[in-house]
């Protein structure tokens, strides 16, 4: 990124300024926060009934019904963003069914390309964060201090807002900081179902550089990008703290009960119901749209992966796309898990600042957008030594710098979890130093490491935003070719489209059902 | 202190600093191939850092620890041959019972058949026959107990070392184990050290005790003489000695908070002075005709008999007594009270 401050090899700060200065900046940067806040303010205030009823109710079928409330989070925006352009777009089958239930001559809705159907995906995206978060939090809070509340004669409500606010409230924030975060960040949403009107920082550092090849301004909105996800992280990390207010926590398992009126019988029924309708339905017409040809349902989209369209845009046929996404799907597991193996030693091993601040900045990567760590891929090895721009390598070098964190987060508390005496223990009965390693650490994080590898596996094949800008136009990801397909013309490419998608939901859906299985009680990365 | 031949363990002037603060400060200790030795002190006394000293999990600061002789300055931890009972056991949870025990035969590089014959007797040994293929997970405390004592005897230890090994145990199981521990220590022939701060299970279990406060030795002696005659007012009213107090010798007369008294062992002779007096247990008897009276303050009930605080006027301290039966007196009434001059032990003053 050093390039575009400096494009004739000194320092041009003055140029930062000019790059920043030109209006449209501005406006991208007010378009970006009001987009992402009001993203964030919904996905929060529609995700605290949804924790409530999680948190306090028992029901059949709830930690299922919570694995999946959780999948959209983990889908590759690619997908998410296929599917609401097949649900909002002109061919969806609720339009269909609209325009010929009531004999209208134009589709009624038409949100594909405008602001709402960003918000919308952008809150199936990450209902799952607060779900997760605060209904965690929720959980395990002691109904008892409710109930004191109410003995004390507070109302239901006065009791929410006197007792169990307060006390959820950090896990709000937090929750609220990394929504925020990821709606900032995010990318491949805005750019496959926004316009032209709808310009992000990030759509905007990708258009500098693919498109108007202006290196130094998307250098300088680069920086003002990470700038602001420095502030968000910082602010996050406060939440964080905050958080680890020292409470008497409750297990899960003591504080949810069945519903008992027909109050809280409805109350269930009813967010249940609209949680399964609002992230079911999206998915449900993609896989619908797959199959749906001109005349009836079939395979031609799935047939048509295997011929290269004749209208540009991609130049392998589709399903090559696959096969490059499963091998840098590969070779980023390998990469990530022993580059992350390496690293969360390093950082469980010792406390203290320098801990901290490498722990830190091989967090980054989560906090820098994905179009950052694409950009500056492409600047900073396009000259020897390190000339990997035409590598195929590159590709999985980019995925490994995004799924690290994901990696560390998963293995370092594994490590740090380990009772130092065990490695005592066994150091007395007789293990030399890397012996107490392969016999007490090992056997313990191996789980950890298959989990970090599953995820780091998923994580490349879903990886847009920097792939975007690393992969060369005959090794396309399945994200790069969908994303290549909704941009042509046409019913074939859609189709096709569709179909990649729901081949891409069914190979992340097989990555994380590694996780689960490898999981046990090992950590889930957030 | 001169290193004495023929002892198995000496510490020689130990001493180990955290942070400015000494948690052992001049230890000299010496143990016997086959002695069996109980660390007592409260917490805080050093005598967990003590056993990690000796197990090489802590470097002391100063001073040499030596194993039959040897300096054991620069032998690691693994090459050691001790063996370390953990507080809170720490057994490997993903490896079973069998697991745990073989583990420190298979680091000797000890062979396969041979690591099973010796896990199912020292499994026998602790009364956990049969157990090798359960999961630590599944284990009762008590079970968790003898399987990480199995472990630390398995590898047939020059030293065993346990730290608090009843620290997490229920009442009933802390009152049973330390006559089953002691059964077993006895058949090993192995210098024993075992750490606790209990006084009751530091008599069951050992032949000897040493007393630790504020990382020093403060009393080292048999069981037996310990209790009887604690030397230091610190060890008597750690013993649990109730009636401790300053008090004077003067000719001859033994001057208690309490009474004056003659007839006291070591007042008769030597100059006045002050001295530390200590009550033994069962030398204060509730007594209609006592000389000495006082009124009731306080009573506790302790199961096999019932604490009665009574205050004696002018005393600056209360006498406790030990009573049983009825009827007892209730807080408030005034009594009399016995002390046989016997039971009466002269330590040297309080700093």
């Amino acid at each position: 990124m050093a390039l575009g401050i400096a494009p004739e090899g000194r320092l041009d700060l003055a140029g930062i300024g000019d790059a920043l200065a030109q209006p449209f900046v501005l406006q991208d940067a007010l378009f970006t926060l009001a987009l992402a806040g009001s993203a964030t303010l919904i996905t929060v205030v529609c995700g605290l009934p949804v924790a409530y009823v999680f948190a306090r109710f028992e029901f059949r079928g709830r930690s299922l019904a919570r694995a999946l409330a959780t999948v959209p989070f983990v889908l590759p925006t690619v997908v998410v963003a296929s599917a609401f352009v097949a649900l909002l777009g002109p061919r969806s089958p609720i339009n269909q069914l609209l325009t010929s239930g009531f004999g209208l001559d134009r589709p009624p809705i038409q949100l594909a390309g405008t602001v709402w159907a960003v918000l919308l995906a952008s809150v199936f995206y990450n209902l799952a964060v607060v779900l997760r978060l605060v209904g965690g939090l929720w959980s395990h809070l002691d109904p008892q201090t409710e109930e004191a509340a109410r003995v004390l004669g507070a109302s239901g409500w006065r009791a929410f807002r006197e007792v169990t606010w307060p006390l959820l409230r950090p896990a709000v924030a937090s929750a609220a900081s990394i929504v925020f975060l990821f709606n900032v960040t995010s990318f491949g949403l805005v750019l496959l179902l926004g316009s032209a009107g709808t310009t992000t920082l990030e759509v905007e550092i990708y258009r500098q550089t693919a498109e108007l090849l202006d290196l130094r301004t998307a250098a300088a909105l680069s920086i003002l990008q990470m700038g602001g996800v420095l502030a968000l992280l910082l602010a996050y990390a406060r939440a964080q703290e905050r958080l680890s207010v020292v409470q008497r926590l409750r297990p899960a398992s003591e504080t949810a009960r069945r519903p008992r009126t027909a109050r809280e019988r409805t109350l269930v029924f009813g967010v249940l119901g609209a949680l399964g309708l609002f992230l079911g339905l999206p998915l449900a017409v993609l896989v619908e749209r797959s199959f749906a040809g001109s005349g009836g349902y079939g395979l031609d989209a799935y047939t048509g992966l295997f011929t290269l369209s004749s209208r540009g845009g991609l130049f392998v046929p589709p399903v090559e796309a696959i096969q490059n996404s499963l091998v840098f799907g590969v070779v980023t597991l390998g990469l990530a898990t022993s580059l992350g193996l390496l690293a969360a030693v390093a950082i469980a091993s010792r406390r203290g600042w320098l801990s901290r601040a490498f722990d830190a900045l091989v967090m980054l990567p989560l906090g820098t957008s994905a179009v950052t760590v694409g950009f500056g891929f492409i600047v900073a090895l396009d000259e020897p030594p390190l000339d990997l721009r035409t590598s195929p390598l590159l590709i999985p070098i980019a995925h490994s710098l995004i799924a690290m964190p994901f990696v560390l987060r998963v293995l370092v508390p594994v490590i740090r979890s380990i009772d130092p005496r065990l490695r005592e223990a066994a150091a007395v009965l007789g293990a030399a130093p890397s012996r107490v390693w392969r016999e007490v650490d090992l056997p313990v994080i191996r789980r950890a490491v298959l989990v970090g590898g599953a995820f780091a596996f998923a994580v490349s094949l879903g990886e847009f935003g920097a792939t975007v800008f690393v992969a060369r136009p005959d090794t396309p990801t399945i994200p790069v070719a969908v994303a290549r397909l909704l941009g042509l013309p046409g019913g074939g490419p859609f189709g096709q489209a569709m179909a990649m998608s729901t081949v891409l939901m069914l190979l992340t859906a097989l990555a994380l059902l590694g996780v689960e299985r490898f999981r046990g009680s090992a950590p889930q990365p957030f | 202190m001169t290193v004495r031949s023929g002892r198995a363990l000496v510490l020689d002037g130990v001493g180990v600093r955290f942070d400015g603060h000494a948690a052992l400060d001049g230890v000299d200790l010496a143990f016997d191939d086959t002695e069996i030795v109980a660390l007592l002190g409260p917490s805080g006394s050093g005598k967990t850092t003590l056993l990690r000293v000796v197990a090489g999990l802590q470097a002391p600061t100063v001073g040499r620890v030596l194993l039959d002789g040897r300096d054991l300055a620069e032998v690691p931890v693994h090459r050691r041959g001790v063996g370390l009972m953990f507080q809170d056991f720490a057994l490997f949870p993903h490896r079973d019972v069998g697991g745990n025990v073989a583990f420190g035969l298979r680091m000797q590089g000890v062979g396969a058949t041979e690591v099973e014959t010796r896990v199912a007797e020292v499994l026998e040994l602790v009364g956990l026959a049969g157990t090798e293929r359960r999961a630590v997970s599944t284990l009762s405390g008590g079970e968790q107990q003898r399987v990480a004592l199995a472990r630390a005897l398995a590898p047939r230890p020059r030293v065993l070392m346990l730290d608090e090994p009843m620290g997490s145990l229920d009442r009933v199981l802390r009152e049973r184990l330390p006559l089953e521990l002691r059964r077993i220590f006895e058949g090993l022939g192995v210098t024993v050290l075992y750490v606790t701060h209990d006084q009751d299970e530091a008599l069951a279990v050992a032949d000897r005790t040493v007393l630790l406060r504020d990382g020093r030795v403060e009393a080292d002696a048999s069981s037996e003489a310990l209790w009887s005659e604690p030397p230091t007012a610190f060890a008597a009213r750690f013993l649990g000695l109730r009636n401790v107090a300053a008090g004077r010798v003067v000719s001859g007369r033994t001057i208690t908070p309490w009474a004056e008294m003659d007839g006291v062992a070591g007042a008769a002779d030597g100059p006045d002075r002050g001295v530390t007096v200590v009550l033994r247990s069962g030398s204060v008897t509730l007594s209609a005709t006592g000389r000495i009276r006082g009124t009731v303050t306080a009573r506790r009930f302790q199961g096999d008999h019932v604490a009665i605080q009574v205050q004696v006027p002018g005393a600056t301290v209360p006498l406790e007594i030990e009573a049983r039966g009825a009827p007892l007196p209730r807080a408030g009434e005034d009594v009399g009270v016995a002390i046989d001059p016997r039971g009466v032990l002269l330590l040297p003053p309080e700093d």
